[in-house]
Parts: C-alpha cells; structure tokens; sequence
C-alpha cells in the first residue's frame, strides 16, 4: 500500500463512517413510538404530555431530523455520546468500563484458537486423504455446526454443575473465569480457520515450485517450513483481522450465557430497554474499532509479505 | 435435468444420505401433529411443570408444563420456515441488487455497492442484534434484522460475476442487435450468477438458522410459548441445575438439523463447483 492508496482507502473510510453513523443514528427511530415516550414506560413511570415535550426538549427531539443527526455526530465527535438512562452513567464511561473484558476475552480465544487450528490443519493437509485428516475434517465439521450458545450451556452442566471445576458465573474477571467463555468462543474459530489452514497448505503443496524443489531433491521438511508455511499462512492475516473484529460484535451470546461483564452484555440490556443513546454508542463503538482493526491489518500486510512491498 | 446430472447428484453417496435426512427433517415439521401424539406444544398444565422424560412425556417438561418431546418436533417448523424465508429473501434481494449493480455500473453501482459497504462495516451480529431489538421481539423482525445485514454478500458475489461478461463480445452482439435491457438481465446476466448464489444458499442454510436461533435465544425473536428451539434453551438456562432436559433436546436439534443442511450444502457444492475438488 503506497501514499496513494492508502489516502483513497482513508477516503472511502470516511465515507463508510458517515453511512455507519447515519444509520446507527437511524436506529432510534426503529423502535415503533415516540423515543421521550419509551423513556419513562420503560423506567415504569406513565408520563404526562408535559413531562413528554420536557423530555424531547432535554433530547433535542424537538428539532428537525437533520439538525439532531449533526448534533449527535458532533457530540460524538467530542466524546460525548450522550447519557444511558438506564444506568445514569455517560455512555462513553459505560463503554470504556465494559471495553477491556470484552477485548480479553477475544483475545483469549483468539490465541486458543491459533494454538489448536495451525497445527491441526497443516497436520490434515499433510496428511491428505488419510484417516488422521478424514479425523479431523469430521471433527471441524460438528464445530462449525454447533450452536455457540447451546455449546457454553453444555460446557456449564458439565464443567460447572456437575463436576465443580470451575465458577458457573464469570463476573469476577479473574483468569478461572475466562476459561469457559473463551473455549466456547474458541470452538467454531477453532473448525473453520482448521479448514482455512488445510485448503491453504493443500494448495501450496500442490504448486509447481514445490514439485521443482521436490525433483531437484529438496528434503520434504525443508519445503514444508521453509517454502509452504510462510506462503500459504500469511493470507491468514487478513481473515485473522476480519474474525477480530467480528468477535467483538460476536460475544454478547457467550457473555450472556456467562454473565460475562462486557460490552455485548451491556449491549443486549441497553436493547432489552431501548437505552438509545447506548445502543447507538455501542454499535458505533464496536464497528470503528472493527474499521480500525482491517485498517491495521491491511498496512501491515506490507510489512510482513515482502511481495507487497516489491510491488510498489 | 438430464442423464448426465442426474447421475451425477445421485452417485455422490454424501448428498443422497444428506438429502434423505434433510427430507426426514422436513417431515418431521410437516406431520408435527401426528408425531406428537396430538399433544399441543404451547398448552401446558403447571401441576406437570418441570417433569423427568418418561412415558408419557418423552423428553420431560418444562416449566410450565409443557410436553418439551412436543415442542421440539413443532420447533422444526418454526426454524425450517423462518430459515427457508430468511434464505430466500436474501437471495433474491442480494441477487437483483447485485446483477442491476454490475450490468448498468455508474452511479447506480456507487450507490448499491456504497450502501453493501456500510451494512458490511458492522461485525457480525451487531447490527441485527440492535435492529431486532429495537423494532421489538419478534420472529418476523429478526428475518428482517438478518437479511438487513446479509444480503450485500450476496450482492457483490452477484455483481462480480456480472461484471466478468458484462464487457464479453456476446452480450455486446446481443444488445446490439436489439435485446432489451430485461432480456439482457433475465436471460444473460442471471443465468450466469445463478450456479454459484445458489451454491451460496445451500451452504448459508445452517448458518442462518443457528443465527435465527441465536437471536430468540437472546430473546430478540421468537417469543414464549412459541416452540423455537432458541427461545426453548433461553427458557431452559435458568434450569440447568434441577432440569437439564429443558436444554439438552432443543440445543440437540438445532445441532443435528444444522449438521444435516451444512452437509447439504457441501456436498451441493462439491457437485455443482469442480473447482473446490
């Protein structure tokens, strides 16, 4: 990626980021009745058409569409996402607190999920066509079919009730408590990045380099870590980035089911109450750092695959 | 479909087995009621509430008495028929958006192809999560949240394979001497994007059921006493300790129905597509 490219992809992220946040903004509009109405019935109060036109005031809803849509950017802009009303709490506070939970926990399953999927699938490819990759095809197979939340409920009949090994609620945020919820995570990761290594390695292996190496006698351990691995596990990178990402938006059943403290958590409460102004901060939130991550991953392509860089 | 195909579907074993199973599945919704014994998926007698499988109820009950045997063959109507809808309405809308991108380009393509970006800048379930929720719980505004966040998949996958005829001599030869623009669509562009979105569908069937059932899990779809095998496992976490067969048999036959339409759709795949041999 040269200045350049770089200056249009920063380009089309902008026009991307105003699509985000103009339909993030649009949510609030969804949930069928007057968004100052929803306020107090969900906090059980049965509000007067006083209290009503107060509440649109203090939101703003009382001007027109665009100028509130600007208005909330602006705030955003400057780190004010507005106020859940749920919790009394600025949205932005309420975010940063559920961030880092949420970021481990990805990060937790992520690494569980390249300590069991890389082996796996160069192991299969390898192997290719006998019983030990006919194993382990099966077996990625039922991982990416079952459910995520009917796996972590079974993880804590099993784990939990019946054995006593570990906590059945992980709100303590302590290292026992990111176990399961990182296993579960990790499961369905864990099958279909196996796949991706095999197909990837399979097809590297079958590459007329590799057949010229093997003929002029190039021993099969030398091509495998030398010429195979580097080249097939780099386009890894970018799906790597993309799962990130989507692990990010992707907890909130796993948290659910373990009480987990994170942001998808927060998120399905603040729906369950049309909270809006935390909704809207959380898909918002989640979906930039989603952006910034396929940024990332993206300019360090160019560092890590000499090709990119030759190409410039 | 002539000899040829045809023989080529039926001597691959895996997709006969995965069809035949996919077919019982489909029974099974289909004669639900006499399956069931007759015996109603949402009437519940709270004097029979939370009761170990046994004779009469053959995978217990729950907590409202509830036969869950019951539920869980009912269970299958509701997923195949929201998936089967879910699945087709993204195919269609993500097909058409998709094709009418490639083949007239300009700022028709920007507009469509800009709109897919934005809907695909949310990771995962984020979006669906927050428009299902926000439009309230139901089974109906769950399809809606998914397919919302779906279909620009299906529309670039569309438009890239228009878009590798739309400049071939032939579809200039055609336009040329005087197809119309539906024609030129109907019967070149389509044609040419159908294979591999159909392709596409069967192996998306799965996914989108577990996600259907991932949302009423969270309680953003299907509502109690609907007997939708997500909100059945949500009913059934709260009573993991005294009753673990409130989970086990739903989450089992979202499993078992989604391994047989994964199947489905690889075996399809490996059919319709030499490329992946």
């Amino acid at each position: 990626m040269n200045k350049n490219q770089l200056v249009s992809r920063l380009l089309q992220m902008l026009i991307v980021l105003i699509g985000i946040s103009f339909i993030t903004f649009l949510l609030t509009y969804l949930s069928p009745g007057d968004p100052a109405r929803n306020i107090y019935t969900h906090a059980g109060v049965m509000p007067t058409s006083e209290m009503i036109e107060e509440m649109r005031v203090k939101l703003g809803l009382n001007k027109p569409f665009f100028t509130q849509y600007v208005d909330w950017v602006l705030g955003c802009l400057q780190g004010n996402f507005g106020e859940s009303f749920m919790l009394n709490k600025p949205v932005a506070e309420l975010l940063m607190d559920r961030l880092w939970p949420t970021l481990k926990l990805t990060l937790a399953s992520t690494v569980l999920m390249l300590l069991f999927s890389v082996p796996l699938g160069v192991l299969s490819a390898v192997n290719h066509n006998k019983p030990i990759d006919y194993i382990v095809r099966a077996v990625t197979f039922f991982g990416v079919s079952i459910p995520n939340y009917w796996l972590g409920l079974m993880l804590i009949l099993i784990f939990c009730v019946k054995m006593g090994l570990l906590p059945v609620v992980s709100s303590a945020g302590d290292f026992e408590s990111l176990i399961l919820p990182a296993v579960t995570l990790a499961v369905a990761m864990t099958a279909k990045y196996t796949r991706q290594v095999r197909t990837a390695v399979l097809e590297e292996l079958h590459s007329d380099y590799v057949i010229g190496a093997r003929a002029r006698g190039v021993s099969e351990n030398q091509i495998l870590w030398r010429n195979v691995l580097p080249n097939s596990l780099l386009p890894l990178i970018t799906m790597l980035g993309l799962s990130v990402g989507s692990l990010l938006g992707g907890t909130s059943v796993v948290e659910i089911i373990f009480s987990y403290p994170g942001l998808g958590n927060l998120a399905v409460a603040a729906i369950m109450s049309a909270d809006y102004f935390l909704v809207q901060g959380y898909v918002l939130w989640v979906s930039v750092i989603y952006m910034m991550i396929n940024l990332i991953v993206d300019i360090s392509y160019n560092y890590v695959d000499p090709r990119m860089r030759l190409r410039r | 479909m002539d000899a040829a195909t045809r023989k080529k579907f039926l001597s691959n074993r895996g997709f006969v087995l995965f069809s035949v199973l996919a077919i019982i599945i489909i029974l099974i919704a289909v004669f639900a009621p006499v399956l069931s014994g007759g015996i109603d998926p949402t009437a519940g007698d709270l004097r029979d509430a939370i009761m170990q499988p046994d004779g009469t109820h053959l995978c217990g009950t729950d907590k409202m008495g509830r036969d869950i045997y019951s539920r869980v063959l009912y269970g299958a109507r509701i997923s195949l028929v929201s998936t089967f809808i879910l699945v087709a309405l993204v195919f269609v809308i993500g097909t058409a958006l998709g094709v009418v991108s490639g083949y007239f380009g300009g700022w028709v393509d920007a507009v469509i192809m800009r709109i897919a970006d934005m809907m695909i800048a949310f990771p995962g379930l984020v979006l669906a999560i927050a428009v299902a929720g926000m439009l309230g719980a139901s089974m109906r505004n769950a399809i809606i949240a998914i397919a919302l966040v779906t279909w620009p998949k299906y529309a670039r996958m569309a438009r890239s394979l228009v878009l590798k005829i739309r400049h071939t001599d032939f579809v200039y030869a055609a336009i040329v001497t005087g197809s119309s623009t539906w024609r030129m669509l109907w019967k070149y562009m389509l044609p040419n994007t159908i294979t591999t979105l159909v392709i596409t569908a069967a192996t998306d069937i799965g996914g989108m059921m577990m996600e259907l059932s991932a949302l009423s899990f969270l309680g953003f779809g299907a509502q109690p006493p609907t007997p939708e095998w997500g909100a059945m496992l949500n009913e059934g976490r709260d009573f993991m300790q005294s009753a673990p067969w409130m989970m086990i048999y739903p989450g089992f036959a979202i499993f078992i129905t989604v391994v047989v339409f994964n199947m489905l759709g690889d075996n399809l795949r490996d059919i319709l597509d030499p490329r992946e041999e």
